[in-house]
This record gives C-alpha cells, sequence and structure tokens, in this order.
C-alpha cells in the first residue's frame, strides 16, 4: 500500500456557522503503481481531497499516510520540501498552472533547483531530457509558456511534475482541457510513465469513459464521501450504487445505434450544497431508491466482492 | 420532399489580424431540413462557431468579414441584411443558446425580466402579458418553482438552471431553429443528460430544427440526425449519424473516433493520438489541410486540394477526400485498420 487515508476531512469554514463539507470522510487506498481514478460531479470534492492528501490543504481530521508513514497534519516548509520529491501534482488548467514570465528552463527545473543538489548546467540536461521524454522539443526551453499550444502546456505541467522522479502523483483533470486528438497523447503519455518508471497516480477527471480507460481502479465521489469503489471495469459495467448506476446512464457513448437503444432516464435534481451537512446519505434526496432511514442514517461501507466496496443503505 | 429551412452555400469569412487575414472558414455548404438535428463537429479553431456566428451576424465587422458565400432562411438571404432586419431575424426565427450561460445572460436583471423583455420587443406584448408567459416559458424548460424563480437574478441559479432559462429564453418567439454552441461543455454529465433530454422533447414538442455545435462525439451519437465534420475552417465529411459513425469516408473522422475511448473496446487497446497539428490558417495549404497530419496521404493531395465527393447510398454521404473521388484508381474505404481497397 502506498497511499492510505482513514476517514480523511477537510471542512471550510466559510463564514459564522457555516462549514463546507468538502471532504467528508473519505476512507480510500492506492496500491504501488496502480492508478486509481477518482470520478464525480463539479463540486464533489474530488481536487479538494487530491490536495489534502499531498498536503496543499491541511487537514481537519483522519490520516493520510505514505508509504507507511504519517503525513503531518499540516505541511511545514521543511515538510513541503521533504515530500515534494515524493508527492507531486499535475493541475487541470494549464494556462494558468504556468508562471507566465518564466521560461520553460525554470519551469521544470524549479524543483530541481530547489531542492538545490545539482549545479544548473546538469538540470538544464535534465529538463532537456525530459522535454524530449513528453514530446517537446528540448531546443524550445528558453521559450515562455505563451509561445506553447494548450496540449504542450499540459506536457510542460507533465514534465515539470515528473522531473522530480516522484513516487505519487495527482493529476486533477489532466486533459479536460484539451482536444480529443491531444487527449489521447497525455493519456497515452501517463500509461507510458507508469509502466517505465513504476509510479503510482491519482487520475481525477470526470470523463467517465476515459477514467475506465485509464485506471486500474475506480472511486466514485458525492458530496465529500466514496460511494463506491473496486475494479474500474467491475464499477463501469456493473455498478451497484444507486448514484453510480445514474452517472453510467447519464454516460452517452460515441455509438449511435447504442444511444437510440438506451432508455434515457436523467437524474433528476441536481447536487446539494455541502454546506453544513447533517447526517444520513448524501445522495438521499435524489436517490430512486431511497429507503425511509436513508436521510438520517450515514450509510456503511460494504464489501461486496473482493475488491468492490458500496457505502448504500440497501446493501447492508 | 423535405422541406429546407436553412441553406447555407459556399461561405468565407476572414478575420484581419496584426498578423495578416485568417481565414476561418474556407467554402462551408450544408441544409438544416424541418425538425431535424444537424451537429457540426470539430476540434478548437476550426471555425464551427465562426460558421454559425456569421449566419446569425454575430461577428464583429471589422475585423471580421464575409468575403463570399449565402445564407437563405427559408429562401431569404439573411446574410448582409442591415441591423435592423438581422434583429428580425435574431431571436425570432432562430434562437440560440451558447456554452457559457453565465455571461450571456444580464447579471443585473431578473430571469423573468430578461425572458419577458425578448418578448415584449419581438412580440409587442405588454409588461404584464410578458412576465407571465415568461413564467410558463421557464415551467415548459422545467424549472421548478417558476414563479419564484423568475423574480431572481443570474446568480442565484446553477450551470444548469441557468442553460434552461437561455433555452426558455430562445423559445419565447417560438423559433424554427434553435442553434446551440457547445450548450453542454461547461456542465456535469447527469446536467447534460437533462438539458440533452429536455432539447430534444422540445424538439418534438415545438417541430423545431437544431444546430447542434459541439467537440465531443458523444454528445454527437446521442442527438444528430446528420453530421457534418469540419477541419481548418472546411466541412470535410457530412452525412447521416450513422454515415459518420458506422461508415466514416474521412480519414480525420476516423482519427477523432480512434482517439476517444469506446467502452465496447478492451482496456488494452491503445488510443491513437492523431498526430501534429491543425494548419496555419493565415496561410491555408494549398492541398488538403489534413495531409500533413492524414496516415493515409498520397502524393496529389500535397497541392491539389479534394473536392467533395458524393458516396454511394441515399443518405447525401460526402467527404472532402481523394481517397474517395471517382477518379481514384478504385474505391478506396477506410477501416479500423487501414485502408483496404475494393474493386
Amino acid at each position: 500500500m502506498l497511499i492510505e487515508t482513514k476517514d480523511l476531512k477537510k471542512h471550510f469554514e466559510i463564514g459564522r456557522n457555516q462549514i463546507l463539507h468538502a471532504v467528508d470522510g473519505i476512507s480510500l487506498q492506492i496500491e504501488e503503481n496502480e492508478i486509481l481514478g477518482l470520478v464525480g460531479e463539479s463540486g464533489s470534492g474530488k481536487s479538494t481531497f487530491g490536495k489534502t492528501l499531498i498536503g496543499l490543504h491541511p487537514r481537519t481530521s483522519g490520516s493520510a499516510t505514505y508509504n507507511g508513514q504519517l503525513l503531518p497534519k499540516s505541511f511545514s516548509a521543511a515538510d513541503h520540501l521533504k515530500y515534494s520529491k515524493e508527492l507531486q501534482m499535475i493541475f487541470q488548467d494549464p494556462y494558468s498552472s504556468l508562471n507566465p514570465r518564466m521560461t520553460v528552463l525554470d519551469i521544470v527545473g524549479e524543483g530541481l533547483m530547489i531542492q538545490g543538489e545539482m549545479k544548473r548546467n546538469d538540470i538544464k540536461d535534465q529538463v532537456a531530457q525530459w522535454m524530449d521524454k513528453v514530446g517537446l522539443n528540448a531546443d524550445h526551453m528558453s521559450r515562455y509558456p505563451h509561445e506553447f499550444s494548450g496540449g504542450q502546456r499540459q506536457r510542460i505541467g507533465i514534465a515539470r511534475a515528473m522531473i522530480i522522479k516522484p513516487r505519487f502523483v495527482v493529476c486533477d483533470e489532466p486533459i479536460s482541457a484539451l482536444d480529443v486528438s491531444v487527449q489521447a497523447q497525455v493519456v497515452n503519455l501517463l500509461d507510458e510513465l507508469k509502466r517505465d518508471l513504476g509510479l503510482t497516480m491519482l487520475f481525477i477527471a470526470h470523463d467517465l469513459s476515459m477514467v475506465r480507460y485509464v485506471s486500474d481502479r475506480m472511486a466514485v465521489m458525492y458530496l465529500g464521501s466514496v460511494v463506491e469503489s473496486g475494479p474500474s471495469n467491475e464499477v463501469f459495467f456493473n455498478p451497484q450504487h444507486p448514484y453510480t448506476q445514474l452517472l453510467i446512464e447519464a454516460n452517452p457513448e460515441p455509438d449511435p445505434e447504442l444511444e437510440r437503444k438506451r432508455q434515457h432516464v436523467p437524474i433528476v435534481g441536481e447536487i446539494t450544497s455541502p454546506i453544513n451537512l447533517g447526517a444520513g446519505c448524501r445522495f438521499a434526496d435524489r436517490c430512486p431508491k431511497a429507503l425511509s432511514h436513508c436521510k438520517t442514517v450515514t450509510p456503511k461501507q460494504t464489501q461486496i466482492s473482493d475488491k468492490h466496496t458500496v457505502s448504500c443503505h440497501l446493501f447492508e | 420532399m423535405v422541406d429546407k429551412i436553412l441553406e447555407v452555400k459556399d461561405l468565407h469569412v476572414e478575420f484581419a489580424t496584426y498578423g495578416g487575414n485568417v481565414q476561418a472558414v474556407r467554402g462551408v455548404s450544408f441544409d438544416v431540413n424541418r425538425g431535424e438535428t444537424l451537429a457540426i463537429v470539430g476540434e478548437s479553431g476550426c471555425g464551427k462557431s465562426v460558421t454559425v456566428q456569421a449566419i446569425m451576424s454575430l461577428i464583429p465587422m471589422p475585423p471580421g468579414k464575409i468575403t463570399a458565400g449565402s445564407a437563405k432562411l427559408n429562401g431569404k438571404e439573411i446574410l448582409g441584411l442591415s441591423t435592423r432586419e438581422t434583429n428580425k431575424i435574431r431571436g425570432v426565427e432562430i434562437g440560440m443558446i451558447f456554452q457559457d450561460p453565465m455571461t450571456s445572460l444580464n447579471p443585473t436583471m431578473t430571469i423573468g425580466d430578461q425572458i419577458s423583455e425578448t418578448l415584449m420587443v419581438h412580440r409587442g406584448m405588454s409588461h404584464g402579458e410578458a412576465s407571465k408567459l415568461a413564467v410558463e416559458l421557464l415551467d415548459k424548460t422545467k424549472i421548478a418553482e417558476a414563479a419564484k424563480r423568475a423574480k431572481q437574478y443570474p446568480f442565484e441559479f446553477s450551470g444548469g438552471m441557468l442553460q434552461r432559462a437561455m433555452i426558455a429564453q430562445s423559445l419565447a418567439c417560438n423559433p424554427a431553429i434553435l442553434l446551440a454552441d457547445e450548450p453542454t461543455t461547461a456542465l456535469d454529465v447527469t446536467i447534460q443528460a437533462q438539458i440533452l433530454e429536455l432539447m430534444g422533447e422540445l424538439q418534438r414538442t415545438e417541430h423545431m430544427s437544431i444546430i447542434l455545435i459541439t467537440h465531443d462525439l458523444a454528445v454527437v451519437a446521442r442527438m444528430a440526425d446528420r453530421v457534418a465534420v469540419m477541419y481548418a475552417g472546411q466541412i470535410v465529411e457530412s452525412g447521416s449519424v450513422d454515415d459518420i459513425f458506422y461508415r466514416s469516408a474521412h480519414p480525420y473522422t476516423l482519427g477523432l473516433k480512434q482517439a476517444m475511448p469506446s467502452n465496447k473496446d478492451n482496456r488494452d487497446k491503445q488510443l491513437t493520438p492523431i498526430l501534429g497539428s491543425p494548419p496555419d490558417l493565415f496561410h491555408p495549404p494549398t492541398g488538403c489541410a489534413y495531409y500533413a497530419r492524414c496516415p493515409y496521404a498520397m502524393a496529389v493531395c500535397e497541392h491539389h486540394s479534394p473536392e467533395e465527393t458524393a458516396l454511394p447510398g441515399d443518405t447525401e454521404h460526402q467527404a472532402r477526400c481523394w481517397l474517395q473521388h471517382d477518379d481514384a484508381p478504385r474505391q478506396a474505404q477506410l477501416t479500423q485498420k487501414g485502408v483496404t481497397h475494393a474493386d
């Protein structure tokens, strides 16, 4: 087990007596060299979970361990320096996540520079190597981010994270800002890095088909909690939680015949506000199968097969 | 007989910039029949939005310029009309919804007032009548507690609700065509399903045609009757939705399909990206625009632009590719593995 969280919570105080339950008790494990896909609607807390996991947000309660060691609740500057060698992040927006006043050499090499263990010339060699690896022309390292396209910028972001040789990377919607043809390039690159470097990843996305394609296991989030997790194909083709079922039902397929045959029963309502949540199942308001006690009793995680778990009263 | 409601012929649009003229749309022709959904698909920068903006006279001129072409709505030319005449069409005969409903609505007016304004301007209703109908329209787009919601401002609505409000507004004048530019791109998949369902339902009850602009082939499969695939300012392939998905005739269409995961496939199948990038539209290539990225490119493709070639069948399936040309030695068919030649 490389990463393990137990009842991880991240709450934000947003005013008097108002608490936003962004992440509300998540227990997940990620094995070495595994890609865990995290899906859910916007506002379900996927990104906050990723950021809290690697210390970009201090956590409110619960625990997070990396390689057997408990990560500090709130990272000090020294902690960041120590763990940034092992834990890295690739951000969603390739436009706002790169400093426009820094050259690619400075952006990609910054991590090595901060660690201070390498000479500038060696760093330059490393940057050239990584630019080559992610499919960028190493001669362009003195250029600025605005001179690159969206797909190329996303590669700069990947090179920036990977040059440190981390063991675990949080990929926060790394492809959603990209065109279809370019998405495939980035996904194939991540897959290659996983194979060649034995990388472990948390792959956050809202595109269900892509998450199934990329990840070994999949976890479905709703309003700060994980409602179902298991091997990707099992969760996708045999969803058990009512929310997962509706989510997959809503996911259109690039196949007109299949779409014509499909019964279109869209999920009703919208995700509720995560402010001041009480007990009970988060999905109870929208759930077509809700029982009388769903709104008052929080469901427990139930193992339905070897690796497949569901948090729903229907399975308890 | 099919009833052609909109006919666009040989549309060319250019933008003057410091770097020269960008030829954003280079000879686009398509028809929209009554009651059907035409999807225009393509990646960013292919000119799909500019095409429909030109039809709606929404392009700022200058820097934009429609250099050639015509667009006829019910047989009447609508390009180059005066602002006053355009206003009689825009929002009346053609309704519009956009990708970002938050910036398309006025943040300082209540939702109800924005819809009733349309009704008062275009249909000459009194304030009272218009307000009443506005609530009915919101109700039609399945906004709960429409009367209360009509008194709220855009910031009090979620993204999905705003898109519903936009649809309600676009329906105000019973348009013949609803023009939807990436209507669900900013929405979650569950809300997307709700909006698409609503659009389909309204299309049936109001007998509208829909022009759906999107980059998402899955949404196309769900909604479209006919599809036009755009690349570098041209339509490279058009036909029925089944033609495009099951009988792809242009290498670009095939490339798009192979670049995205399908849930029918085994996970081990690699996605095939389209390498390279679209051509520079300041200086569009003399040959096929897809030549540099095309795995099937031939010598003729480099310097000679392919014409639109009709393919067998009765669905008006066309492709702009030399492989499909009548003069090509043998009629070629693209398959998932590559080109196979049939005699």
